[in-house]
């Protein structure tokens, strides 16, 4: 058993290909427990191929090949034991467009993970996690009396907190986030983001965004993909004051990106 | 002149399309008139005891339409118990399993099943499905659950069942290429939403057609009973030809489209064949109401994927 200092995830060498275009070379990184890391980058650099190695989304993809390790807690998770279907569970999954299944309740779109694989608790219990999910996602106050009207009926942003409800009701380990805020308004975004923040002190985030003001606003860590390498990787902070590498200093200054 | 001749080629143009459309509209209006006009005489004798009498006798000039009616629907009814599961599950496999390279042919060559002229089927049906359909199902079934009324004997081979099976062959294509559109409407994110979660591949395609699906899926079905009940010549080949109503699906029956086929050109007296041209009334009536249903259920699944999901 790992100590809880050591890092959630280590990933070493991690290169992947779709057909026979590679799109990451060689990536290097720990992931720190319970923080926050801000994937940053131009768009194809490589950064939302990356997260969804992850979580194996990428694995009915045809023609998508990766070689290097992604140690979870311990465990590789490509290595032949693994079944990609539990580890999804510990590593949940936030998406651009908030996607809500449209024929289910509010209270339905966020028990459904708990009911996926012929899992089943009690009618109370599940009422208790819908409620401390929606209320970790921020929504609570505001769902609370429309519990079953349809998930759609709801704006976008907090359609978008309904889906990180959703994806925290299965209590995974870390939270994959792809440019959660790209199909919001301001104010939607600063809501997530706040809630970013906030989640960021009990689980692990990795947010992928191409806007750099975001990642310096929500981030322990800061991550810049350039061309599928992983350029640098440091503390939010350094990385927007004094980057070490000259391309990460360029794309900050806005001089491309 | 206000308007430039350029214009007037135009609106030429347009009463001339105009004309076609109405043209298309007139003569369907005409047909409908006609079977009206033509069923007066057996309408006006039987009135609605045309629909529910169960005598179709030309010697004694009485005539009851339900055993045709009767057949017609069970016949349809077999067909889609049987197409719309295999369709579903044929589409699903197209959609989410087949590598690539398989995609195409199968999709490609299930669709040309639709293009097979129906006296073909009837004649594959006579000769392959009804001697297989007899000896490794009928009789055997008829041996051990023959007690229950549905399965009856004796077994003749020409049935509803055999017509119903061959009904189902016949109505896949259409079905299966709707479901597949459907299907292929849903968007990626909303599969991967359930991946996300730890669903596995079958809750996914569950859960993605429980959300998305379901009305094109019932808009699709519809559309192939539309294209059951009509069916003429395949099912005249199968289905025995016999004017009553038998609760065994083993027995012989008869539909609407087969005995107009079949007595046509021998109804000799004018409520013989007024009789049979009431039978094409009913015929046209049932399968317009189930194509606007079909119509009527598909615009509401277009006007409902419009809303965003």
């Amino acid at each position: 058993m790992e100590t809880v200092n050591s890092p959630i995830l280590k990933i070493t060498e991690l290169s992947a290909w779709f057909g026979a275009n590679q799109v990451l070379r060689n990536i290097a990184m720990n992931i720190e427990r319970n923080t926050v890391t801000s994937i940053m980058g131009p768009s194809g650099c490589g950064k939302s191929t990356f997260i969804r190695c992850l979580n194996r989304m990428h694995d009915l993809t045809p023609g998508f090949r990766l070689s290097g390790g992604i140690v979870y807690d311990g465990t590789d998770i490509y290595s032949d034991p693994i079944d990609p279907v539990a580890l999804r569970r510990k590593v949940g999954m936030v998406f651009q467009q908030p996607n809500p299944f449209p024929r289910m309740s509010i209270f339905e779109n966020v028990a459904v993970g708990l009911r996926l694989n012929g899992k089943n608790m009690p009618k109370s219990e599940l009422a208790g996690r819908v409620e401390q999910s929606l209320r970790m996602a921020a929504l609570w106050n505001e769902a609370k009396d429309h519990l079953s009207r349809p998930g759609t009926s709801l704006s976008g942003g907090q359609q978008q907190r309904l889906c990180i409800a959703r994806a925290l009701a299965v209590e995974p380990g870390i939270l994959l986030m792809d440019e959660p805020c790209s199909a919001l308004d301001p104010v939607s975004t600063g809501k997530i983001e706040e809630l970013i923040e906030e989640l960021g002190e009990r689980l692990t985030i990795i947010v992928v965004t191409h806007n750099m003001q975001q990642a310096a606003r929500i981030s322990d860590f800061v991550a810049f993909f350039l061309m599928g390498d992983l350029v640098e990787l440091d503390r939010s902070a350094k990385i927007f004051t004094n980057p070490s590498d000259k391309r990460t200093e360029e794309y900050i200054t806005g001089r491309f990106g | 002149m206000a308007i430039p001749t350029g214009n007037l080629k135009d609106r030429l143009f347009e009463r001339a399309t105009a004309l076609f459309a109405g043209i298309v509209l007139a003569l369907a209006l005409l047909l409908f008139a006609l079977l009206v006009r033509e069923s007066l005489p057996a309408l006006k004798k039987f009135g609605f005891s045309f629909i529910t009498g169960t005598t179709w006798d030309p010697v004694a000039e009485t005539f009851g339409a339900l055993p045709f009616i009767y057949g017609t629907l069970v016949t349809s009814t077999i067909a889609l118990l049987i197409a719309v599961p295999l369709s579903v599950g044929a589409a699903v496999f197209i959609n989410d399993f087949a590598p690539p390279w398989l995609k195409g042919p199968v999709s490609f060559l299930a669709e040309l099943l639709a293009a097979i002229p129906s006296v073909i089927y009837g004649l594959w049906g006579i000769f392959v499905l009804v001697p297989l359909l007899r000896d490794h199902f009928m009789k055997p079934v008829t041996r051990v659950f023959g007690w229950i009324p549905l399965f009856k004997g004796p077994v003749y081979g020409p049935s509803m069942l055999a017509a119903g099976v061959l009904l189902a062959i016949m109505v896949v294509p259409f079905i299966l290429s709707v479901s597949r559109e459907v299907m292929a409407t849903v968007p990626q994110r909303q599969k991967e939403a359930v991946l996300s979660l730890g669903g596995t591949r079958w809750e996914m395609i569950r859960i993605v057609i429980g959300q998305h699906c379901i009305p094109g899926i019932f808009g699709a079905t519809i559309l192939g009973l539309g294209r059951a009940i009509g069916e003429t010549m395949a099912v005249t080949m199968l289905i025995g030809n016999r004017p009553d109503i038998l609760l065994s699906i083993f027995q012989p029956g008869y539909s609407m489209a087969a005995v107009i086929a079949n007595e046509f050109t021998e109804a000799t007296g004018d409520l013989y064949l007024s009789s049979l041209i009431a039978v094409g009334l009913v015929l046209f009536l049932i399968t317009f109401a189930v194509n606007l249903a079909a119509r009527w259920i598909l615009t509401r699944l277009v006007a409902h994927a419009s809303r965003g999901i």
